[in-house]
């Protein structure tokens, strides 16, 4: 087990280099260290000497990938790409355009982000799974077909739908719950249920016809045949024996999941006002804030490998066939 | 007048093309038409199929681009439409109304200021609905039937028989697909579209926009990106998962081991971040370099290619990882074994072998991934990373029309109109896909 | 309960789907402490009788006539919630495949505990104790550690006989057993019939016995009935059901299911393929750097020598190797050690196992072969003509031209017993025995001189494997055919081979001329498997 995930550690840090190769080809296609000392000096009166000096100053002096000038393996941890990515391995995201420490800012933001996404991602699951071993309880009844119409309808329909039509509905016209904003602590509850229900609800088609599906692929197995023979009502085959099994392949969807989450969402934390980390990326989309967009690259990566190694591990504490080498 | 395509024109039609060569190769297979057949014979598959075929249409007609001058060119809708793209009022006004939605400050003959509602422009106000309503139903109910006959005509001679008895057949729903349900989907949809198009000579039907525009005009040329974005990405993206897809699963080995890295990095990269950050790239790219296009609609194409390019590299992975389990599960199986017995090579056992017995996995993710893509374009728009905005898109009109929900009385029927012509489109697309789901996945039938 | 009175009474028994009938007129008794055996080829309805005494038809099914009556209590008149007591309390089965029937999440002790618990509401420790019990009384082995374990690392064996714990669990009165022992090896069949037989004895159990095989019957059965498409055909007491069977399908399946004395005579013959200590290893990999820590020795020093026109038969249980072999001889695994020689005039004396792939095609022609499931061995998507052609393009045998080629595949297919008009149909629209036929009409198509036969007939039923056989024979004597049949059935050996090889765990650990090894075996392995042979081919043989 030690050294399965010391193991697939060493395997996240090529995949890590490889998403920072992407991004840093993609940051200095477009923005060179030259752009940036131009942007950061001011568009007048720039000469060359001051950029150099600036390139100086910050770390943008020395080549991207490959130092000629210096030798053995210096060659290569002497660029630009090398220390760079140094910097984010220890998770120094350094500036962003507007001057402001992005690793801070990550930090005080994820929480609100979490805040909305871990309520929708833990009531998103109980209620599809719940509504889905419903349906499978009643397979082949009316109460299937019409959840099944009902679904698909719900997923024809665009996300944005949901939230614009919620906010008319239960802010604007009912004045339930406020349109949008965020405070921390209890009294920030209220900000938090609208988008909470939208991002369940908007999720709610898909995830039972999914999981429906993988319920309905186990009830036909050999082993509840077994069940049934044993004299177990249906209920008790469907909770003790189905759901069990069904929730093996929902790990591999989900585990994964569970560490992004404090990436949040960019639409709703966008249309509902929140500051968290979603809102915070697509304001840097906008401002086209290069430096932040990177980093928030770079987390995703890094949670969404944390999240692969999770799902292996889950794997070796629900499903007993599965030990890791 | 002369035919200028657009690059994203030249694609849909090239894809067409090689999709009808594809249809024919394969059709030549007992096997696959009885497959299809099969497909077809659902009532709701052939509804969806229908309405997924209007979508497409319209996406075809307005993607034949003829040069009107140097500056601007017009497709086929936009010929059909002219006097909608011609007729911008000043700003809001709700369906069907002869006024402005606003009062406006006006100073009257007497010198007096007054708030008034301005009369639209473009409406004939004397019109009346019910006689136009009354008529565009008449002339759709022709078209309808005349389609239908002609269609009647093609399958009464295939089938050898009389038109009346094979009308007869279809009437009382005898034949093998359900035309009977295919003639009545196409009728309410003629009727539909031809009231539509009647009134909007009089009337602006889905009201105007902001700035004037006529909201149906707006609609019916988002059409054209959904589609496009829907299908061109899966052109891009499909042989990239095919090839890395089949060949990580069959030589496995180190090939296998460096797809999978690709992947793997690919889809650590939260999605939405690496298209964010590859289009704003490519926002650079191109006003770095503003003579790449000579006119604002050619550069809202390069941008939709670019779009398109993008969302392709990005979505391989799914499918890729799907092919690459199923190429490992079928190379297992005893018939490749006997293929290597008899010394196949291995590039013929992938097309004899492995091809045929995944094509439902990648037709399955292509239908899926349609309506995915069409629904993904309004969300990327509305981050600032989807389309140009001066393309006409629903996620370009959601993201225009989002602030208005918040006017008092609210403007709601830009934002109704974009969700309405994507929710059916991608309605009709999960439908369908479900269908082919349903005949093509071994594992839905036993 | 009076001593007549019989536990269970099938009477009059139809089940339909979609009004098409698919057993009807079913009617037995089983009487307390019997084993009544219910034979049938595939598709002959035994399970679904089964099934519809459980209530366990699938949903498409119905009975649409009939009563089932459990000491004379109706079972079709239960509401569900009354039929649940019933199920694993009164009448408990078990099913034919250990390796799926049970959860493969969940510790065996308590699914076997479970069903104490739903029915005698025991307490979780009460419930753990008795199940200990149970698993000693059907024989595994250290009961109390074993109901910690998961069904995966468990034999199947072992997986069987915690079925059979948990069946007896509640002390039912009847046992239903659907094919117990069809996929276990015979060596392991031996002890499960044995523990079934004992349990029986001990608790005067009834049990309804569902089977395919001769054997088996012959070893279990107190009574018999045969079904046939549906029907019940023949219905007796076991001794006079051998002896003076009545229905002429009854013959024809004991004529099949009985081994033939008939040993070939040896003719001097050349050696066609020589196979030299021939090796097969599998690394394993462990630890942080997936460092090879030891090999899994599937194939481990085979010497072999198959000669022309005859047939080696190379027997062994699953995972002795036996399929290696052939995988080998054909480069479908790459061997690890040892040479394979192939003998013919007009190719050059190499070794196959040294060939790139190019050098072996000339081979490749020689040495064809047909597998186990003749469900996977065709590709779904190709017609039987393009199937057959394949071979014939690849190796360039047989006739140029497709108007040529079409005509040698119709001949094939006469050959092999199909139709022409066969040709173009897809593999599904063909039955078990018709697909095998279709296997072997490919490899044909090259005309090789040797086929590796992988287990053709272990899939089929018997009268179609006696069908598959005997074409088999018949090309050999046209052909001067070459076969090495690889088998864990014994009692086809006689009927085929020349020679014999036993295989255990990746060696050969005893060859010879069939009637040699059968009638004398002198290895221990190879006695043990002949006296885990059922009585009735065992007496054959």
């Amino acid at each position: 087990m030690f050294a399965y995930i010391v193991r697939r550690l060493l395997f996240a840090v090529p995949i890590l280099i490889g998403v920072n190769l992407i991004t840093f080809a993609l940051f200095f296609m477009v923005n060179t260290p030259d752009d940036m000392a131009r942007a950061q000096l001011g568009a007048k009166q720039t000469t060359p000497e001051m950029i150099q000096a600036w390139k100086v100053d910050h770390g943008y002096d020395k080549p991207l990938f490959f130092n000629t000038e210096s030798a053995g393996l210096s060659k290569i941890s002497e660029t630009l790409f090398v220390e760079q990515s140094l910097k984010l391995f220890v998770f120094d995201f350094g500036q962003s355009d507007s001057g402001r420490q992005i690793s801070a800012d990550i930090y005080e933001r994820m929480w609100p982000s979490l805040a909305i996404a871990l309520p929708t991602f833990i009531i998103g699951l109980v209620t599809n799974i719940a509504l889905a071993l419903l349906i499978v309880l009643f397979r082949g009844s009316v109460l299937d077909t019409a959840t099944m119409m009902v679904a698909v309808a719900i997923m024809s329909i665009s996300g944005l739908f949901y939230i614009i039509a919620g906010q008319v509905l239960f802010s604007k016209i009912w004045h339930w719950v406020p349109i949008s904003g965020y405070e921390s602590g209890w009294e920030g509850l209220k900000f938090l249920i609208l988008p909470v229900l939208i991002g369940v609800f908007a999720g709610l088609g898909s995830g039972i016809r999914w999981y429906r599906s993988l319920f309905l692929e186990e009830i036909n197995k050999d082993y509840v045949r077994t069940a049934r023979a044993k004299g177990l009502s249906e209920i008790k085959v469907l909770f003790a024996h189905v759901l069990q099994n069904g929730l093996l392949p929902i790990l591999t969807g989900v585990v994964v999941v569970i560490p992004t989450l404090f990436m949040g969402s960019l639409i709703m934390e966008s249309f509902f006002g929140i500051p968290g980390l979603g809102s915070y990326t697509i304001d840097a989309i906008n401002a086209q804030d290069f430096s932040i967009v990177k980093s928030m690259v770079f987390l995703g990566s890094v949670l969404y490998i944390i999240g692969l190694i999770l799902t292996d591990i889950s794997y070796t504490y629900f499903d007993p066939r599965v030990r890791l080498q | 007048m002369t035919v200028s395509l657009l690059w994203t024109d030249m694609m849909i039609w090239g894809l067409i093309l090689a999709l009808l060569a594809w249809g024919r190769l394969i059709g030549r297979s007992a096997q696959v038409r009885k497959q299809w057949l099969q497909v077809f014979e659902s009532k709701v598959a052939m509804v969806a199929a229908l309405v997924l075929l209007i979508y497409v249409l319209i996406a075809l007609l307005d993607s034949v681009h003829f040069a009107q001058n140097s500056q601007a060119s017009q497709s086929f809708l936009d010929a059909l439409f002219s006097h909608l793209a011609h007729s911008a009022e000043r700003t809001y006004s709700a369906p069907f109304a002869t006024v402005e939605y606003n009062r406006s400050m006006q100073i009257l003959p007497n010198g007096e200021v007054a708030q008034l509602y301005l009369p639209l422009v473009h409406v004939d106000a004397g019109a009346s609905v019910l006689n136009h309503s009354l008529l565009a139903l008449g002339l759709g109910a022709l078209i309808g039937m005349l389609l239908i006959a002609v269609h009647l005509w093609w399958r009464s001679r295939q089938h050898a028989l009389d038109f009346k008895v094979y009308a007869g057949k279809v009437w009382r729903n005898q034949t093998r697909l359900p035309w009977r349900t295919a003639y009545i989907a196409l009728l309410v949809i003629v009727l539909f579209f031809s009231w539509l198009y009647v009134l909007s000579f009089s009337y602006h039907v889905l009201g105007t926009d902001k700035v004037g525009g006529d909201v149906l005009y707006e609609s019916l040329k988002s059409i054209r990106t959904g589609v496009l974005i829907g299908v061109l990405t899966t052109l891009v993206m499909l042989p990239v998962s095919l090839i890395l897809g089949i060949s990580a699963g069959l030589f496995k080995g180190w090939v296998d081991d460096v797809i999978q890295y690709l992947y793997t990095t690919l889809n650590s990269i939260p999605g939405v971040l690496l298209i964010a950050a590859a289009v704003l790239v490519m926002q650079v790219i191109m006003n770095n370099n503003p003579d790449w296009f000579s006119t604002t609609e050619e550069r809202a194409d390069v941008r939709l290619l670019f779009l398109i390019l993008i969302l392709g590299m990005t979505s391989w992975t799914g499918l890729c990882r799907l092919l690459r389990a199923e190429t490992l599960k079928i190379s297992q199986i005893e018939f490749v074994a006997a293929a290597r017995a008899f010394g196949v090579s291995r590039f013929k056992i992938i097309g004899r072998h492995i091809m045929p017995n995944v094509m439902h996995i990648v037709l399955i993710a292509v239908v899926l991934d349609f309506s995915g893509l069409v629904l993904a374009e309004a969300v990327l728009s509305y981050v600032g990373v989807g389309v140009d905005p001066t393309m006409h898109s629903w996620g370009n009109m959601i993201n225009q029309a989002r602030l208005e929900m918040a006017r008092e009385p609210m403007v709601w029927w830009s934002l109704f109109s974009a969700f309405f012509f994507m929710f059916i489109l991608v309605l009709a697309a999960n439908l369908f896909s479900d269908r082919v789901q349903q005949v093509l996945d071994p594992r839905g039938h036993k | 309960m009076q001593a007549n009175q019989p536990v269970l009474e099938v009477k009059n028994l139809q089940v339909e789907v979609e009004q098409a009938a698919l057993i009807q007129n079913i009617s037995f008794e089983i009487q307390a402490g019997e084993i009544f055996a219910l034979v049938g080829e595939s598709g002959s309805g035994k399970s679904l009788t089964s099934l519809a005494i459980m209530r366990l038809l699938p949903e498409a099914l119905q009975v649409t006539d009939g009563h089932i009556l459990l000491n004379q209590q109706d079972l079709f008149s239960l509401p569900e919630h009354q039929m649940q007591k019933v199920r694993g309390k009164q009448v408990a089965m078990i099913f034919q495949e250990p390796m799926t029937s049970l959860n493969p999440v969940m510790k065996v002790g308590d699914q076997v505990a479970e069903v104490l618990r739903v029915h005698l509401h025991l307490s979780p420790k009460k419930a753990r104790s008795r199940v200990v019990e149970l698993f000693e009384e059907v024989g595994i082995p250290e009961a109390d550690s074993r109901y910690d374990w998961y069904p995966h690392q468990l034999s199947g064996g072992q997986k069987q006989r915690v079925m059979i714990a948990m069946a007896l669990a509640c002390e039912p009165d009847l046992l239903i057993a659907d094919e117990p022992t069809t996929a276990l090896d015979v060596t392991i069949q031996a002890q499960v019939l044995q523990l079934l037989k004992q349990i029986r004895d001990a608790r005067g159990l009834s049990i309804l016995f569902i089977t395919h095989d001769m054997g088996v019957v012959n070893e279990m059965a107190d009574r018999v009935a045969v079904m046939k498409q549906g029907e019940i055909v023949e219905q007796a007491e076991k001794a006079h059901f051998f002896d003076s069977p009545q229905h002429p399908y009854t013959r024809k399946l004991l004529a099949d299911a009985v081994p033939k004395r008939d040993y070939r005579t040896l003719k001097e013959s050349r050696t066609l393929l020589q196979v030299s200590n021939l090796k097969v290893h599998f690394p394993i990999k462990k630890g942080l750097f997936q460092r090879t820590v030891g090999y899994v020795k599937a194939v481990d020093g085979v010497t072999l020598n198959i000669r022309k026109g005859q047939t080696l038969a190379l027997v062994g249980e699953s995972g002795s190797g036996k399929s290696t072999i052939g995988q080998a001889i054909l480069k479908l695994v790459n061997a690890t050690d040892g040479s394979v020689e192939f003998h013919d005039e007009q190719l050059p004396e190499t070794d196959l196992t040294q060939l790139s792939e190019r050098q072996m095609k000339p081979f490749r022609k020689k040495v064809q072969v047909i597998f186990q499931d003749p469900f996977s061995a065709l590709n779904p998507r190709m017609t039987i003509c393009e199937i057959i052609r394949e071979g014939m393009n690849s190796l360039q045998v047989g006739p140029k031209g497709r108007e040529a080629q079409n005509q040698r595949i119709t001949q094939l297919l006469e050959q092999v017993g199909l139709l022409a008009e066969h040709k173009h149909r897809y593999p599904h629209e063909f039955s078990g025995g018709q697909r095998q036929r279709i296997g072997i009409a490919r490899a044909l198509a090259v005309e090789p001189q040797l086929i590796i036969c992988d287990e053709p007939t272990s899939a089929l039923d018997v009268s179609v494997r006696a069908q598959v056989l005997a074409l088999l024979d018949d090309l050999q004597k046209e052909y001067q055919m070459s076969y090495l049949f690889i088998t864990h059935d014994l009692s086809i050996i006689p009927a085929i081979a020349h020679h014999v090889a036993v295989m255990q765990r990746g060696k050969i650990v005893e060859q010879g001329e069939v009637e040699e090894v059968m009638g004398n075996p002198q290895h221990e392995y190879t006695q043990q498997l002949l006296n885990s042979a059922p009585k009735l081919v065992r007496d054959a043989l």
